[in-house]
C-alpha cells in the first residue's frame, strides 16, 4: 500500500497515466459514438455509402458563376459548385472586411470627436446585433429594389433591379493575351524596380520615383500595347428579353446581402483590433519619429503600422476564420454556398446526412487551417526580428 | 477488446431498442406530430391559435384512435429539409407535412408512407399581369422553389424537356416564397397546386394571381411513419382509412350515434359494434367511432379545410371517392 502511494505520488507516473486516461476514455467515447450510429442506421434500413456522389443531382443551381451546371450534373459537382461559392464570398468578404476595418480603426483614433464618435456608434451597432438579423435585414432592401422592367439605370451600361446588378461583360479577342502578358511582365519588374530602389537607397541614401516608375509601367505600356493591337476588347451588354435580362455579368442580392453583412459585421471587430493594435505602439514611437522630422503620413506607415501590425495579426487570423465560418449563414437568404447546396438540397434530395455533413465539416476544417497556415506564416514574417 | 466491443453492442442496443411507438405514444401522453411551418388548408395555427386543416385533423385522428382524445397532440413544425431527420430521429412519432410518397424516400430513407390523403400535382402560379397563359412560355423566367422538394426535381425535368430555360431562386418556407413572388423577386412560384392556391387565398389580392393550366406532376400526399415498426405504422394507416370508408359509409360526425344501430354490417364492425378490430390494433375497440365523432369523415376534413366552400376553393377532382370519379380509394374493412 505503501509502496503504491509512493507509486503514485511520481509526478511523471502521474501525468503519464492522467494523460492515458483522458485519451483512452477518449476514444472509448468515440468508438461508443460510431457503433450506436452504425447500428441504428442499420436498424432503420437507412442506406449509407459514398455511391450518391456519382449521381445526378437532378436540380439546379442559379449561382454558379465559375463552373457551368445543368441539372444532370452530380452531387460531387454541386459540392464544387458550393466549395467555389464560399470561397467566393469569404474571400471577397475578407478583403473588403480588412480595408473597411483598417480605415475605420484609423478614424476611430482620430482627433476628430463626430469622425470617432461615428465609428464608435457604427462599431457597437454592427458587433451586438445578431449576423442573421443584419443578413436578412440587407436582403430584404435588397429585394424591394425597383423590379427588373422597372430596373434603375446608371450610367447608360448598369442595371439594378431586385434580380441584381447588371454590368456588361467583357469580351477578350485574339490580340488580348499579349496585353495580359505586358501587364504581368509590368507587375514583375515593378516588384524588381521596388527591390533595387530600396536597396540603392539604403546604400546611397539616394530615392527613385518608384510609384510613378512602376504605375506608369503597369497601366502606361499596357494600354498603349492595347490601342497598337487595336483594342481587342469588346463588351457585351445585358439587354431586357423576356422575362430577365440576357447577356452581361451580373451580381446577385443574395451575394451582395451576404457580402455587405458578413464584411460590415466583421469589419467592425477588425476595426477594434486595428484600434488596439495601435494603441499598442508606445507614445514614444510616435513623438520620435516627430523629432526627428519625419511627415504624419510616414510616421503611421514606417513606424507605427510595422509595429501595430504584429499585435493585429493573430486575432486578424480568427476574423478571418469567423467570416468564412459565418458565410455558412447564406443559406437564410438561399445564396447557393456549401452548406446551402451540397449540405442542405444534396443532403435532403439523397438522405445522405451524415455523410454530408461529415463532408462539409471536413471542408470547412480544411479552409479555415488553410487560412491559419498562410496567416501565420505571414505573422512570422512581421514578427520583431531581433539581430 | 471482443468483451469490451459486445459491452458497446449492449448499451447502443439499450439506447436505441425501445419499445414500439404506440407503447412510446401512450407513455408519453399524447402524440408528437410534424407539420408545416404554417400553410393553409393543410397545416396552420388559425383565428385562435389551434393548428388546422387537412394534415392537421391527421394527426389529431391518430391522437385520437390512441387515446380517444383529439387535443392529446403536439404540433412540431417541420420544413422541407427538416422534416425527415425529425422523423428519423424520433423527434416526431408520425409526419403528415404534404409529402410526397416516393420510391427513394419509401425505400431509401427508411420510411414508410401509409396512404394517401391528398393527390396533388406541381402547378405554377404567376402574376396576371404578366400575361402568360401556359407554363411552356415561361422561357428565361426566375422561378421560386422550395428546395429538399420533388418540385425542385420535376421543375428541373420539365425545362429541360421542353428546351426552355429558367433560373432557380431557392426558398426554404412557403412564406418565403410568397414574399419573394410578392415583391418580384422571381416571376413565377412553383409547388404543389394545392400550395398554390393556398398561397393565393393568403395574398391581399388574390386575383393579381393566376394559377397556370399545367400540372407537370403526380404528388400522392401522405402521412409516413419510421420504417421497421409494423404495429405503429398499422395504426396511422387505419386511421386514415377509417375516415375514408366512413365517407364511402355515409357515416359522418352529426350520425354517428344513430349509426351505432344501423343494419348494415361494415358500419358496425367500423363503430367497433361488432368484431374486436380495435383490439388486433391494441387501441380500445370504439377508436374508429371517436375519430368520426371527433375529427369527422374524410369529406367533412376536406370541405373544412379545402374544399370549394373555403379561401382555397379546390375541388374534390381526384380527391373524389372511386365510385364518385375520383381515386380515393381504400380497403375494405373486414
Amino acid at each position: 500500500m505503501r509502496s503504491n502511494l509512493g507509486f503514485f505520488s511520481d509526478e511523471k507516473f502521474r501525468s503519464i497515466f492522467f494523460q492515458t486516461l483522458v485519451v483512452g476514455l477518449f476514444a472509448l467515447g468515440l468508438l461508443f459514438v460510431i457503433s450506436t450510429t452504425s447500428y441504428n442506421l442499420e436498424k432503420r434500413n437507412i442506406a449509407t455509402g459514398w455511391s450518391f456522389l456519382q449521381n445526378p443531382a437532378g436540380f439546379d443551381i442559379s449561382f454558379s458563376p465559375f463552373l457551368e451546371f445543368k441539372s444532370t450534373d452530380t452531387h460531387l459537382k454541386v459540392y464544387f459548385v458550393g466549395v467555389l461559392n464560399t470561397l467566393l464570398v469569404s474571400v471577397t468578404g475578407c478583403i473588403a472586411a480588412t480595408i473597411l476595418g483598417f480605415i475605420l480603426g484609423i478614424i476611430r483614433l482620430s482627433s476628430n470627436w463626430l469622425l470617432s464618435r461615428l465609428v464608435y456608434v457604427y462599431v457597437e451597432f454592427s458587433r451586438n446585433v445578431p449576423l442573421l438579423l443584419q443578413i436578412i435585414l440587407w436582403y430584404s432592401i435588397l429585394i424591394q429594389l425597383p423590379r427588373v422592367k422597372q430596373s434603375l439605370q446608371v450610367l447608360d451600361v448598369f442595371y439594378i433591379s431586385n434580380r441584381g446588378l447588371y454590368s456588361p461583360r467583357p469580351i477578350f479577342e485574339s490580340g488580348f493575351s499579349y496585353v495580359s502578358i505586358a501587364i504581368v511582365l509590368a507587375l514583375i519588374s515593378s516588384f524588381l524596380i521596388n527591390r533595387w530602389a530600396k536597396k540603392r537607397q539604403d546604400k546611397t541614401g539616394q530615392q527613385f520615383p518608384v510609384f510613378s516608375s512602376t504605375i506608369g509601367l503597369i497601366f502606361i505600356v499596357p494600354l498603349i500595347l492595347f490601342f497598337i493591337l487595336g483594342s481587342p476588347l469588346s463588351f457585351e451588354h445585358p439587354e431586357l428579353k423576356g422575362f430577365n435580362f440576357k447577356g452581361g455579368l451580373v451580381i446577385r442580392p443574395e451575394f451582395i446581402a451576404m457580402f455587405l453583412a458578413l464584411s460590415i459585421y466583421t469589419a467592425a471587430f477588425i476595426s477594434e483590433i486595428v484600434r488596439a493594435g495601435i494603441m499598442s505602439v508606445s507614445k514614444g514611437q510616435r513623438e520620435a519619429s516627430a523629432a526627428i522630422g519625419l511627415k504624419q503620413t510616414w510616421i503611421m506607415r514606417l513606424i507605427i503600422i510595422p509595429q501595430a501590425l504584429r499585435v493585429i495579426v493573430p486575432p486578424l487570423t480568427s476574423q478571418y476564420l469567423n467570416l468564412t465560418k459565418n458565410s455558412s449563414l447564406g443559406i437564410a437568404v438561399g445564396y447557393a454556398d456549401l452548406v446551402h447546396g451540397f449540405g442542405g438540397i444534396s443532403l435532403n434530395q439523397t438522405g445522405q446526412a451524415i455523410e454530408c455533413m461529415a463532408i462539409v465539416m471536413a471542408t470547412y476544417l480544411s479552409i479555415s487551417l488553410t487560412i491559419s497556415f498562410f496567416m501565420n506564416i505571414y505573422n512570422r514574417s512581421i514578427q520583431f526580428k531581433e539581430k | 477488446m471482443k468483451k469490451l466491443l459486445s459491452i458497446f453492442a449492449v448499451v447502443a442496443f439499450a439506447f436505441s431498442a425501445h419499445a414500439g411507438t404506440l407503447d412510446d405514444v401512450k407513455n408519453r401522453g399524447f402524440l408528437k406530430c410534424g407539420v408545416t411551418t404554417g400553410l393553409a388548408g393543410f397545416a396552420a395555427p388559425d383565428d385562435s391559435g389551434e393548428w388546422a386543416g387537412l394534415d392537421a385533423d391527421m394527426c389529431r385522428a391518430v391522437a385520437v384512435a390512441v387515446f380517444g382524445d383529439r387535443s392529446k397532440v403536439e404540433f412540431i413544425t417541420t420544413t422541407g429539409k427538416s422534416r425527415f431527420p425529425t422523423l428519423a430521429s424520433g423527434e416526431v412519432d408520425m409526419l403528415a407535412r404534404n409529402t410526397t410518397w416516393t420510391i427513394s424516400r419509401d425505400v431509401n430513407l427508411g420510411f414508410e408512407f401509409v396512404g394517401v390523403n391528398f393527390y396533388d400535382g406541381q402547378g405554377f402560379m404567376v402574376p396576371s399581369a404578366l400575361g402568360v397563359s401556359s407554363a411552356t412560355e415561361l422561357d428565361g423566367a426566375t422561378v421560386c422553389i422550395q428546395t429538399g422538394t420533388t418540385t425542385e426535381l420535376n421543375l428541373a425535368d420539365f425545362f429541360r424537356l421542353n428546351g426552355i430555360s429558367y433560373e432557380a431562386l431557392p426558398i426554404e418556407t412557403n412564406d418565403e416564397g410568397k414574399e419573394n413572388l410578392f415583391a418580384g423577386r422571381c416571376d413565377v412560384y412553383t409547388t404543389d397546386a394545392s400550395g398554390l392556391s393556398s398561397t393565393r387565398a393568403a395574398a391581399s389580392n388574390p386575383d393579381k394571381w393566376k394559377v397556370l393550366p399545367e400540372i407537370i406532376s403526380k404528388e400522392p400526399l401522405g402521412p409516413l411513419v419510421r420504417h421497421g415498426d409494423h404495429q405503429w405504422g398499422d395504426v396511422v394507416r387505419w386511421s386514415l382509412n377509417a375516415m375514408i370508408i366512413a365517407e364511402e359509409l355515409g357515416v359522418t360526425s352529426e350520425n354517428v350515434d344513430a349509426q351505432m344501430s344501423s343494419n348494415v354490417p361494415e358500419v358496425l364492425r367500423l363503430l367497433g359494434v361488432e368484431g374486436n378490430y380495435g383490439e388486433m390494433l391494441e387501441l380500445s375497440n370504439d377508436w374508429a367511432y371517436q375519430i368520426i365523432k371527433q375529427i369527422g369523415n374524410y369529406s367533412e376534413s376536406y370541405e373544412a379545410n379545402v374544399g370549394p366552400d373555403t379561401p382555397l376553393e379546390i375541388a374534390r377532382g381526384l380527391n373524389a371517392l372511386w365510385t364518385q370519379g375520383g381515386i380515393l380509394y381504400a380497403p375494405p374493412f373486414r
